[in-house]
């Protein structure tokens, strides 16, 4: 890498892969719980609606306390999967559960729209044609709301590249373990001499933000003209 | 045969309707909000009735003293919405293709070619329905709900969203699956016109009861009951096509008497149905002479019903069949009109619209 030195380029790696983890992950669940929330009468679930929306209305260095106290070795969670050997604090599984975390309620919100406004009269059709209600969700629901469930994803992206407040809280700041692009870029401007490469990544944030969206713009929009029948 | 009956409450709303149908179109008619599409949707198992029982031959959806409450997906229903409801995302041919996937293996099942050609939808099956006209997409939306191999389709108003010249279109297939496809069809219906074409059965709805069931000539022709409103009136008449005339005529042929109407395409010999609405009649206590109408029709008063209003409905016996006039108390008074009189009947023949006959 020519413009990136090692120490930059390992922190866009990073944050790469751990917004891509987070991203994927989070997924399947994010369209599960925007489906229920968008469609599904259940009791406590406002208190869903609510908990999916907390870490969107916390201070992100709540969440990330949170998370430690939990997820942490100590923690109830955390120290029972410990003894199977999984271990997220502190690790980069870590900043990609802090990241998945936090970009989840931007995630559901996009998709819940998306689902809402997939016409319920076209799900209805489907099944007195014979189809199950799981099959109605994959070939109707799903096809029709993929612009959004597609928006959110990359929303979902977006925002766990940027992630600083908990992650740095849950993980620390580990040069080539925890060390995302936010935390590179704070860590580089506490020391003398490190706003080039500061600058640098900062670079990189605005064009992977823009490249990201952009993306989204073109794949969401193909996908509309195509699920819109013409 | 299909069995219905079903109790439902919606708030004020109290359906309790009861009734069987028979092979062929039957016909659920009445004004809106008289319960036909509470008791479709309850026959689809898109609503599920307080109580009830809906059978099809040994074929049990809803027994509810048996607690049987068959969902949506397991009654093998093709089921044609007024919105046509296509699905988007998919080609006509994957929409044609979508209930077939989900029939089961051994079900008899209609050929995909037949359907497409009856329907004349063979050169959209690549194409998606967001550019098809509103008349392309309902042709779309029968064959969809005909290849679900289905036991019983279900139509809610399918011609009610198009105007008159689709209408127009679409009635000569509904009038085809009756008569080529062996599946039952209950058709909701709140225009006296598609019920004359269509019903093998009609089905009269009000305020959530069965008023009424029996033929379209039976139902339509009873002034007594007149499920969408006087002004829907009128009588079906059974007859055949005699003549085309050069001057744009065509003449039928109705238990002996000519009837001339605007042209019909449809060939000599062939059996149709007319709808004549009721306030397009006049009565003549005598043979009227130097009139322009070229349909009088002789016949008995069979009764009188007086209305409340200053109209009444007379019931004309005639060779042609039963027939409604639609005229004033006083003409009645003046003509010292009562049952058993002989009397004639005249319809202007532009007065029967192109789709009241076929």
């Amino acid at each position: 890498m020519g413009f990136l030195a090692p120490e930059e380029w390992q922190a866009v790696a990073l944050s790469l892969r751990v917004s891509l983890l987070a991203t994927a992950v989070s997924l399947p669940l994010g369209i599960l719980v925007a489906h229920a929330l968008a469609r599904w009468r259940f009791p406590g679930k406002q208190i869903l609606n609510g908990a999916v929306h907390l870490p969107l209305i916390l201070p992100p260095v709540v969440t990330g306390y949170l998370l430690l106290l939990t997820m942490g070795t100590q923690g109830p969670v955390g120290g029972l999967l410990a003894e199977m050997g999984i271990v997220v604090a502190f690790r980069w599984t870590g900043a990609a559960l802090a990241a998945g975390i936090m970009a989840f309620p931007l995630m559901v919100r996009a998709i819940r729209l998306s689902i809402e406004a997939t016409d319920p009269g076209l799900e209805q059709a489907a099944s007195t044609l014979g189809a199950s209600p799981l099959w109605v969700f994959i070939t109707v629901t799903l096809p029709i709301a993929l612009p959004g469930i597609i928006a959110g994803a990359i929303l979902a992206f977006a925002k766990a590249m940027g992630e600083f407040g908990a992650t740095i809280t849950f993980v620390s700041n580990i040069p080539g373990q925890t060390r995302t692009i936010p935390s590179a870029i704070y860590a580089f401007l506490q020391v003398p001499g490190g706003e080039d490469s500061a600058m640098k990544l900062v670079v990189v944030s605005v064009v992977v933000a823009m490249g990201a969206l952009l993306a989204s713009e073109i794949l969401a929009r193909r996908v509309a003209a195509r699920v819109g029948g013409r | 045969m299909l069995s219905v009956a079903v109790r439902h409450r919606l708030g004020d709303f109290a359906l309790d309707a009861e009734f069987t149908a028979p092979p062929g179109i039957t016909v659920l008619f009445g004004r809106s909000g008289s319960g036909k599409t509470t008791l479709i949707n309850a026959v689809a198992g898109l609503l599920m009735p307080d109580s009830g029982r809906i059978a099809a031959g040994d074929w049990v959806m809803l027994d509810t003293a048996q607690g049987i409450r068959l969902r949506p997906h397991r009654r093998r229903l093709g089921y044609i919405f007024q919105e046509g409801r296509l699905f988007p995302h998919l080609t006509v041919r994957q929409n044609l293709a979508y209930g077939a996937w989900f029939a089961p293996r051994g079900a008899a099942r209609e050929d995909t070619g037949r359907i497409v050609d009856l329907l004349g939808i063979g050169h959209l099956l690549d194409r998606r329905p967001g550019g098809l006209s509103g008349g392309e997409k309902q042709r779309v939306a029968i064959g969809r709900a005909l290849l679900s191999a289905p036991r019983l389709i279900l139509a809610d108003e399918p011609l009610a969203a198009l105007d008159a010249a689709r209408k127009a279109e679409i009635l000569p297939y509904f009038e085809r699956l009756r008569d080529e496809v062996n599946i039952p069809i209950l058709y909701v219906s709140h225009a006296a016109s598609e019920v004359a074409r269509l019903a093998t059965t009609v089905v009269a709805l009000d305020a959530g009861r069965v008023v009424a069931q029996g033929s379209a000539a039976q139902v339509l022709g009873d002034p007594a009951i007149l499920p969408a409103g006087i002004r829907q009136a009128g009588a079906v008449l059974s007859a055949t096509v005699a003549a085309h005339h050069p001057d744009g005529l065509t003449q039928l042929d109705a238990g002996g008497v000519a009837l001339f109407l605007p042209a019909l395409a449809r060939e000599i010999g062939r059996p149709i149905r007319v709808r004549i609405a009721a306030h397009d009649v006049m009565l003549a206590v005598s043979r009227p002479d130097g009139i322009s109408a070229l349909n009088i029709v002789p016949g008995i008063v069979q009764r009188i019903h007086r209305g409340e209003g200053p109209g009444a409905m007379v019931v004309l016996d005639t060779a042609a069949g039963r027939l409604l006039a639609r005229v004033t108390q006083r003409s009645i008074d003046a003509m010292q009109l009562v049952a058993g009189r002989n009397c004639h009947a005249i319809v202007k023949s532009v007065a029967v619209a192109p789709e009241d006959a076929g």
